[in-house]
């Protein structure tokens, strides 16, 4: 048993490490309330003879108590903010040069994927077709044209920490670069009907010559 | 500004017709609060039983469910759709707002009943219809509607491609009837609030549960109107072929997002401030202590409600829209946290200096703020961009907003009902059974959902059928986890037997409960238990002289102090 996924594009790491710089900030904050929230409750349970405390929160020397954490609070969320930010500029909101491209349409309920051939340029004769399976060559940054043909997807590599909704009659383009070869999931997460729990395909990272022997066994050999 | 009487008590409910139709056609406050809170139970144990049949599917797929039989993709979808709608819309709202906001009001600020008693009924009238709708939406041909209770069109829109055309006309107009139900009951809570007090009960001095009431009534009508305008849309889209939300006639599917995350975000405010009001209510008067910093408890309550309709978007990070309106939401969606945690510190500085008594309605509470903090702690994760594209649509999510709305629903309707109910029956419950029955549906809910967090971080992704489809999510792991959670679920369930134990014991018993068997301050504890109509003879009416929460005053002997007791009276 393992409690981790691997790490297999190139921003997946930085995903992650924001996952994890929230986990400290916001966990050690919720540690501190839940025991002083424990303590309270121990300290100050009814004892026979002890009298409660008369306080309405008014006096500025208690009242300190509760703006002082605040400050802190603020500056924690502060931090969250641009760590997020910086995640987000990168992953999102830029486009790296793209070594290829592919278009990857979401219908009920499946995915078709139109990879480049051997010119890498996508909408020409030698374009690869498949269903639910996704072939790529490793560490070569790729940008994708995410399409639906009829209801909202969402085109989802966990591995890769990816995530994008495809919406129909639109065109949503996005970028990855896998770091690692292997065969991994793509599960729809946008629920899309009735065959929404079977909607999963296959991403293939692929070394170089092996990619390109595929591309190469997988050309159309009929020219339009 | 306080001393004008309303007469809403005109006596033509005694007039009216006897047995059934003469509950639902009441016009006391007190009746319809429990038709209310009744309707409400009767549809979280129909939500609770749809969990109970999804969760098992999820754990032991394909295998039939008992009781149920083998679960469909279908009836999967139909039944994680509705026992979302109903949760929120049939079980949360009804409870916490309408139910306790329609007992509680007219009590606390002593008044006979609501300013408009009729529109009150007619409330819960149309709501009645509404449930009626939703659960006939469930076995209508082609089965109920599965499209999540977020309703996405196009899935949404055309009966092509969701393929439940009747399903999914009768859940929209249901949800539609439901908000109408809600503008009419919060219209009589806001207005009874401001013109029906009780003489010499100033604004500082209403109980925080009915301030949260009405806050929340004023935040769901000023939310709700983009909504009910797009589900009229989406019925049109639905039934007359226009194209509101359709590509390819020019609509856009992602307004439809906006219109209701726009309501679905303040939504979650509007039932968590009448939750808080409850344990502020609760926690003070167990906690023997003034209410610490009133005003800015409400200052506070006042700042969310602005907040949270500038956070929506944080629903729709990966939608599809602007990836820089990303940044903004991002920015609003972590400041929320300043108010919501500025509400914690109230609380705990309630309890400080205080003398806890841990009734069961004042277990109810403290773990509402256990739990809560948890559910606040990780919207953290998914209100930040960056994260929330890897934890979208995951069972992170699930298990964050179930830490927000189960404390909020379930351990807030408990707390209330536990600590209301010898008021609203005239019996008291059984502290031991209480007692069992809240360890247990607390420890089990805990293990429902932290193993759900776990799976969601691992990237589990919600509302699938049968994860048995996709290698990654069809390991030991993922697999043991769902187990535990089901488990966890049915054992919760199960505990809720011995609530009903303790509700048919108590019923049956002839032990009357005291007046006011918590030493509270409040007015509702004045009048009688149960109160009649008109809730105190009329020449009763009580006088407020002072603040709701003045427990443990040096100046006297006794460490509390109802807002009725007239100074001069006391030495």
């Amino acid at each position: 048993m393992h409690f981790s996924i691997p790490e297999a594009s190139s921003y997946a790491g930085s995903i992650d490490g924001l996952i994890l710089l929230i986990s400290v900030l916001a966990g050690a904050c919720l540690l501190v309330a839940e025991v002083f929230f424990f303590w309270l409750i121990w300290r100050f349970r009814a004892r026979d003879g002890v009298r409660t405390q008369y306080l309405d929160g008014t006096e500025p020397h208690i009242k300190k108590w509760i703006s002082r954490p605040h400050t802190l609070i603020l500056i924690l969320d502060v931090v969250v903010i641009v760590a997020a930010i910086r995640v987000w500029v990168n992953v999102k909101q830029t486009l790296p040069p793209s070594d290829a491209t592919v278009r990857v349409i979401g219908q009920q309920w499946g995915w078709v994927f139109q990879h480049p051939g051997a010119d890498r340029q996508l909408d020409s004769a030698d374009d690869v077709y498949t269903t639910d399976d996704l072939y790529v060559e490793n560490l070569k940054t790729y940008h994708f044209q995410l399409q639906s043909r009829d209801v909202l997807h969402s085109f989802s590599v966990p591995v890769f920490r990816i995530k994008q909704d495809a919406v129909p009659g639109r065109t949503i383009t996005g970028w990855f670069t896998p770091i690692k070869a292997g065969t991994f999931d793509i599960q729809c997460a946008e629920i899309c009907g009735i065959g929404h729990g079977v909607m999963g395909g296959r991403i293939h990272v692929q070394d170089a010559a092996e990619h390109a022997a595929w591309i190469a066994g997988n050309t159309p050999t009929v020219t339009q | 500004m306080a001393t004008t009487t309303v007469d809403a008590h005109d006596g033509h409910a005694h007039a009216g017709p006897k047995g059934i139709l003469g509950i639902l056609w009441s016009t006391d406050h007190k009746v319809i609060a429990q038709l209310y809170l009744w309707t409400g139970m009767f549809m979280a144990l129909i939500g609770g039983l749809m969990a109970y049949v999804f969760r098992m599917q999820l754990a032991f797929p394909g295998k039939p469910v008992p009781g149920f039989g083998v679960v469909s993709p279908v009836e999967y979808n139909a039944l994680v759709t509705n026992h979302g709608t109903i949760m929120i819309f049939w079980v949360a709202m009804p409870v916490l707002i309408a139910a306790f906001g329609n007992f509680l009001i007219p009590l606390m600020i002593g008044a006979d009943d609501m300013v408009f008693p009729r529109i009150n009924r007619l409330s819960y009238q149309v709501f009645l219809l509404s449930a009626l709708i939703i659960l006939a939406s469930l076995v209508v041909e082609g089965g109920g509607f599965g499209g999540a209770w977020t309703a996405y069109p196009p899935l949404s829109a055309n009966p092509q491609y969701n393929l439940t055309p009747l399903g999914a006309t009768l859940w929209i107009i249901a949800v539609a009837l439901e908000f109408v139900a809600f503008l009419l009951g919060g219209i009589n809570f806001i207005v009874t609030l401001m013109n029906a007090r009780a003489p010499g009960m100033k604004a500082y001095d209403i109980p925080m549960v009915c301030w949260m009431i009405v806050l929340a009534s004023i935040l769901f009508m000023l939310s709700v109107g983009p909504l009910i305008a797009g589900a009229v849309m989406l019925l049109f889209d639905q039934t007359l072929g226009t194209g509101f939300f359709n590509p390819a006639t020019g609509g856009d599917p992602i307004l439809w997002q906006h219109l209701f995350w726009f309501f679905g975000h303040p939504e979650v405010y509007v039932v968590l401030l009448p939750a808080v009001g409850v344990t502020v209510d609760i926690v003070a008067t167990f906690s023997r202590r003034k209410l610490f910093g009133y005003r800015l408890l409400l200052y506070t309550a006042i700042a969310i409600g602005v907040l949270s309709f500038f956070v929506w978007a944080h629903h729709q990070f990966i939608a599809g829209i602007d990836p820089r309106m990303a940044n903004i939401f991002t920015i609003t969606t972590l400041l929320i946290s300043i108010p919501v945690i500025e509400m914690f510190f109230v609380v705990f500085a309630t309890m400080y200096g205080g003398s806890i008594r841990f009734t069961v309605p004042m277990l109810w509470a403290l773990s509402f703020l256990a739990e809560f903090m948890i559910g606040g702690m990780t919207g953290i994760y998914l209100g930040s961009s960056g994260a929330d594209i890897y934890l979208h649509d995951t069972y992170f999510v699930l298990a964050h907003f179930h830490y927000t709305f189960f404390p909020i629903a379930i351990i807030g309707g408990f707390a209330a009902f536990t600590y209301w109910f010898p008021k609203m029956y005239g019996k008291m419950l059984d502290e031991r059974l209480g007692k069992i029955h809240f360890w247990g549906t607390i420890v089990s809910f805990n293990f429902i959902f932290i193993p759900l967090f776990i799976n969601g971080g691992l990237g589990d992704h919600r509302r699938i059928f049968n994860h048995q489809n996709f290698p990654e999510l069809n390991t030991p792991v993922f697999n043991t986890l769902r187990e535990v959670a089901t488990i966890a679920l049915v054992v919760m369930l199960l505990f809720q037997l011995v609530f009903f134990w303790n509700l048919i014991k108590s019923f049956r018993s002839s032990a009357p409960a005291p007046k006011n068997p918590w030493e509270s301050n409040t007015l509702e504890w004045t009048a009688d238990s149960p109160p009649p109509h008109g809730n105190w003879p009329p020449d009763q009416m009580p006088v407020v002289y002072r603040g709701p929460y003045e427990y443990g005053h040096p100046d006297r002997e006794s460490d509390f102090w109802p807002q009725n007791v007239p100074p001069a009276r006391e030495a």
